[in-house]
């Protein structure tokens, strides 16, 4: 289990690293934490031409808030996250999720976008992160754009990453104190990837939410106007209101056909919904 | 207690360190400050690399091997192993049929994995680069992936002289017709996963050549060397003596490094071919791919009782999946036999059949893993217990008290003719239902759980025979028949004490138990004793370490050797302090007589640097003994444990969390309680790990699906619960100090009692899991069935 050979490369700053990354005429791909692609490499499943080292880049390191939202570079780590050296500003949210990422040794490396450029469905990240309804700004040599998690992860392993992009930070809107948080997982070991994921964000006195069922085999579900799981209307009696059969339509619309796995993205949802009411 | 009083204890000052003590591991120093030598970590001059190119294919001819012109050289197919034979591994029982495995495909490939040719570079990433240039063209042929229907007319066949795909079919049968008229009869179909056996340590092999020696050493991750060179010999056509196998640091075994591997006969072949040393280590893919699986049962079966729930008889149909080629030494049909001889348990058993079919697929090669046959057993039959429990309107406890052998019987011969040597069954089972408190969980599932779980109690218990030697394993007619165990203990001219074993320690703690022994019949410091094992040239021939069989046989062989070279020193002893040798005994590391004593270190000074001061009868044979051993009956002896557990399961989610986990256990005398408890805490990691986790699964092309530890999901700390042990210590009458063999019974009992702990979870849900692993999908399918069933028809 040892990688085929590759080039490597690791820039100084953000615009060597896009400049390689838009010279490239052969198959590039970037590392930051390397806790998926590392074994990718030895299991020889991807044999990039170029390794484009970004860990060394201080400006994908930076943290601020920004007004109503929180900018986080693309290579903060989870362990940043969980302990604490990021601010605050889902209320706790962000923190509770990384603590619960793979193990401590994975946490120690692997980075948030890192994490979401992978767009693994299962990642924590990628439902945590659609439900807060984060956005991304990406950026090439050519320039920014900004892109709502939702459009970002567009399938299993697949992201609306262009040639020569790279997910440069992350902006999660600050949670709201009316606003209840709800996140759940289903995993067969501690620390492993889940099967399921449920999360949402829900303001009943905005009558608003988000919801996502994640870690299916395509990109999460995710769910803006949410009412309709909740018998039409989002209100503080959400829990109770909370309609098994609608989810589970839209995971077999979504073409998980397998019933018993349905029936376990139902409940794993509906305990992430028990977690916001409590 | 012991039984064999003659022997001297090490009372006084040498006290705490002998049989019974709780001493800290000597060996844990070295291992846990990761000074441990392993095979990964040797490195020898002008050592080059292997990686094999392995068949992507279950079941394909063999069209073409093509090697790129720039390679030419570095890769080696089975057209340049001229000279060296396939690895057969014959049984002797009538109808085995014999598979040939050759140690570079020859023709065609019978499993995802199988060596097809070995590339040598620098580096292992260079070898790699290598083995992905080499092409294969392979001619798919239908893969053999299911057991069942392998068994089945018209299925494709693994080896086509055979004519159908059963290594070999057993038939055991009495009384079994008096059993059908019996008012309980209960018929399920059970099956546990095919498992791979997931070492920390790999296997791992350094091939070298001494030509001064004329001999080729092959440094092994293996647990039995001995064997290891006798098959060699045998592939390669060699003398044995040209071989010298060394296995150093192991980190773990459970069976798995306990065959000859067509990789160990490739590196040897190559390192004379190539003029210099060799390694290749597996990957954990490889491992988990291409190497060799365990476990794969499947059981029709039907148990007949009485309203009473007194077991009336089993009538069985066992199949185990034994994979392409049959392992050397213990051969394809070494598990599914053992099914028909130990399904009837630890319980009275008036009638019985049983037929068991070994089968080939396209699969790995199936080996013996912790427990052998017995995890796949006891899962069967205590799952089929609680069925008779269920009939008959009893406690799961109250039927295995009814039916087990009682004390007062041993030692008892059962239905299949194992010999149980002794013990208590009974207590075991009554102090497991008392400690995980039966009643207090009734009381509990009767007022409901505040989070929707569900809770359930299941009990298993089962006895293991172990250390079995010559009469047992003569009659499998396998390449490796045990018999006497033979150790050599030497006095250092200071006063040392050096152990030679045949045997081998890949975490049972050997260097510290086997010290213990010799402290016992000796007494010198444990400290003083040095272990030497795991070496061909330096140890005495032995079938190594299998069959929970090492403290028995090699703690006897040791303790025999130790007293022939106490008697030595008595003697030599006596002339020193000028007494007649029937005057002075050996006591605490010294010789005493009424007029004072002299220590086992000035005896050997005298021995070694002052000859002069020797009686003149001396026996010439030194302080250096090498002698052997046998139990005085080589039936085995049979260890036994009773687990309980209570599960909390939530149908919703499949979610099973142990809440409570008791063992109780009986392994004769124990020669360090600790160590034997470290050994339970690690048979319960990998029985959790059968029961709720692991599983190799293969899709209908015969392609195994859990390629890395992703997808075969091993228990780690949080998954293992701390049980609470209960030691019994029942003697064996028939060995050195009363021990009995207890290092594989860790990983018995769990699936059983975890499964039945699950099933009367769910029972009043009408949920029914025969199957392991039982997985959350398993569970949550199986709720979900049982409402559907339970709506009324439209």
């Amino acid at each position: 289990m040892k990688p085929a050979p590759f080039g490597y490369e690791r820039p100084r700053d953000l615009q060597a690293a896009l400049a390689v990354l838009g010279e490239a005429k052969t198959s590039a791909k970037i590392i930051a934490g390397g806790q998926s692609l590392g074994p990718m490499l030895n299991l020889r499943l991807v044999e990039p031409q170029l390794i484009v080292d970004i860990t060394g880049l201080a400006e994908l390191k930076q943290v601020e808030r920004r007004g109503d939202e929180l900018v986080l570079g693309a290579c903060v780590t989870h362990a940043d996250v969980e302990d604490g050296r990021i601010p605050d500003v889902t209320r706790g949210a962000m923190q509770r999720v990384a603590g619960n990422i793979a193990y401590r040794a994975v946490r120690n490396r692997g980075t948030v976008g890192g994490s979401l450029s992978h767009a693994d469905p299962a990642a924590d990240w990628v439902s945590a992160l659609s439900a807060l309804g984060a956005r991304l700004t990406l950026r090439s040599g050519a320039g920014a754009r900004m892109v709502a998690m939702e459009h970002f992860i567009v399938g299993a392993l697949e992201s609306a990453l262009r040639d020569g992009e790279i997910v440069e930070t992350i902006h999660v809107p600050a949670m709201r104190a009316s606003a209840h948080w709800g996140y759940a997982k289903s995993c067969r070991k501690t620390g492993e990837f889940a099967h399921a994921i449920g999360a949402i964000l829900i303001d009943p006195s905005a009558a608003s939410a988000r919801v996502v069922i994640g870690a299916i085999d395509s990109a999460p579900i995710v769910i803006t106007n949410a009412a309709e799981l909740f018998g039409g209307r989002i209100a503080g009696d959400y829990k109770d209101r909370f309609d098994a059969r609608v989810a589970d339509v839209m995971l077999a619309t979504a073409g998980v056909s397998n019933a018993a796995h349905r029936h376990i993205h139902v409940n794993v949802l509906k305990r992430a919904v028990r977690e916001a009411a409590a | 207690m012991r039984n064999e009083r003659e022997f001297p204890s090490a009372d006084g000052a040498g006290a705490g360190q002998g049989v019974g003590a709780r001493l800290p591991r000597k060996e844990d120093d070295r291992l846990m400050r990761g000074r441990g030598q392993f095979v990964a970590d040797i490195r020898l001059a002008g050592l080059q690399d292997v990686a094999f190119v392995r068949s992507p294919l279950a079941h394909a001819l063999i069209r073409g091997i093509h090697v790129p012109e720039r390679y030419r050289g570095c890769v080696f197919t089975a057209a340049d192993l001229t000279g060296v034979n396939p690895i057969r591994a014959v049984s002797g029982l009538p109808g085995f049929k014999i598979s040939e495995q050759p140690v570079l495909a020859t023709g065609k490939v019978r499993q995802v994995g199988e060596l097809v040719a070995m590339c040598v570079a620098p580096t292992r990433a260079e070898a790699e680069d290598i083995a992905a240039a080499v092409t294969l063209d392979l001619e798919e042929l239908p893969a053999v992936y299911d057991m069942l229907r392998a068994r089945e007319p018209g299925s494709a066949l693994v080896h086509e002289h055979w004519g159908d795909n059963v290594f070999l079919e057993t038939n055991f049968e009495v009384d079994i017709s008096r059993a059908f008229d019996a008012p309980i009869k209960v018929s399920r179909e059970i099956s546990t996963a095919r498992q791979c056996m997931s070492p920390l340590e790999g296997r791992g092999v350094v091939a070298t050549f001494d030509h001064r020696l004329d001999q080729l050493t092959l440094y092994s991750s293996a647990q039995m060397p001995h064997i290891t060179r006798s098959g060699l010999a045998e592939c390669l056509g060699m003398e044995q003596g040209r071989i010298r196998i060394v296995s150093s640091d192991v980190g773990g075994g459970f069976g798995h490094k306990g065959i000859l591997l067509p990789e160990e006969v490739c590196l040897s072949w190559l390192t004379m071919r190539r003029g210099h040393p060799v390694r290749w280590t597996e990957d954990r893919r490889e491992h988990l791919t291409a190497s060799s699986n365990c476990r794969e049962h499947h059981y029709k079966i039907t148990v007949f009782a009485d309203r009473d729930g007194r077991l009336r008889g089993i009538d069985c149909e066992a199949t185990v999946d034994s994979g392409a080629y049959s392992s050397y030494p213990f051969s394809a049909c070494l598990e599914a036999a053992q099914v028909a001889s130990i399904l009837p348990g630890p319980y009275l058993m008036p009638a019985y059949r049983c037929r068991t079919f070994s089968v080939a697929t396209n699969k790995c090669p199936i080996l013996p893993y912790r427990g052998v046959a017995r995890t796949g057993v006891c899962f069967a039959l205590e799952l089929m217990l609680d069925l008779v429990a269920v009939e008959a309107g009893l406690e799961p406890g109250e039927v295995r008290l009814r039916n087990l052998v009682q004390p007062e019987q041993m030692p008892f011969d059962n239905i299949t003719k194992k010999h149980f040597d002794s013990g208590d069954y009974p207590e075991a089972m009554r102090r497991a239902l008392a400690s995980i408190d039966v009643e207090g969980v009734r009381v509990r599932q009767r007022k409901g759980e505040a989070d929707g779980r569900r809770i359930g109690v299941g009990v298993s218990i089962y006895c293991e025979q172990a250390a079995h030697g010559t009469s047992v394993y003569s009659g499998w007619g396998i390449p490796m028949v045990p018999g006497h165990e033979q150790a050599s203990a030497r006095l250092t001219p200071d006063g040392g004490l050096e152990l030679r074993v045949g045997v081998h320690s890949h975490g049972q703690g050997m260097e510290t138990t086997l010290a213990q022994v010799a402290h016992e019949m000796l007494g010198v410091d444990v400290a003083k004793v040095r272990l030497i094992l795991g070496d061909t040239a330096m140890t005495p021939y032995s079938t190594g370490t299998w069959g929970s069989r090492s403290m028995v046989m090699a703690g006897g062989a040791v303790a025999t050797a130790c007293r022939e070279l106490g008697e030595r020193a008595r003697r030599i002893g006596a002339k020193l302090l000028q007494h007649d040798p029937a005057a002075v005994v050996l006591q605490n590391g010294e010789v005493r007589g009424v007029n004072g004593s002299v220590t086992l270190k000035e005896i050997a000074h005298t021995w070694y640097r002052r000859p002069q001061d020797l009686p003149p009868d001396v026996d010439p044979g030194g302080l250096e003994v090498t002698s052997g051993y046998k139990p005085q009956r080589d039936s085995g002896t049979f260890s036994y444990a009773a687990h309980a557990a209570v599960v909390a399961v939530d149908p919703d989610l499949g979610e099973i969390e142990i809440l409570d986990y008791v063992i109780v256990e009986d392994g004769g005398v124990l020669v360090n309680p600790m160590v034997v408890d470290g050994q339970i805490y690690g048979g319960l990691a990998q029985g959790i790990g059968t029961a709720l986790y692991e599983e190799m699964p293969f899709d209908a092309a015969g392609q195994p699906l859990a390629t890395t530890l992703a997808d075969y999901l091993l228990p780690g700390p949080t998954e293992v619960p701390a049980p609470r042990l209960d030691h019994m210590e029942t003697p064996s009458p028939y060995t050195l100090f009363g021990v009995k063999g207890i290092g594989e019974g860790g990983a018995i009992a769990p699936p059983a009692a975890i499964a039945n702990a699950v099933n009367d979870a769910l029972r009043p849900l009408g949920v029914e899991l025969m199957q392991s692993p039982i997985t959350p999908y398993r569970v949550v399918e199986a709720v979900l069935a049982a409402r559907e069933a339970e709506r009324p028809a439209a």
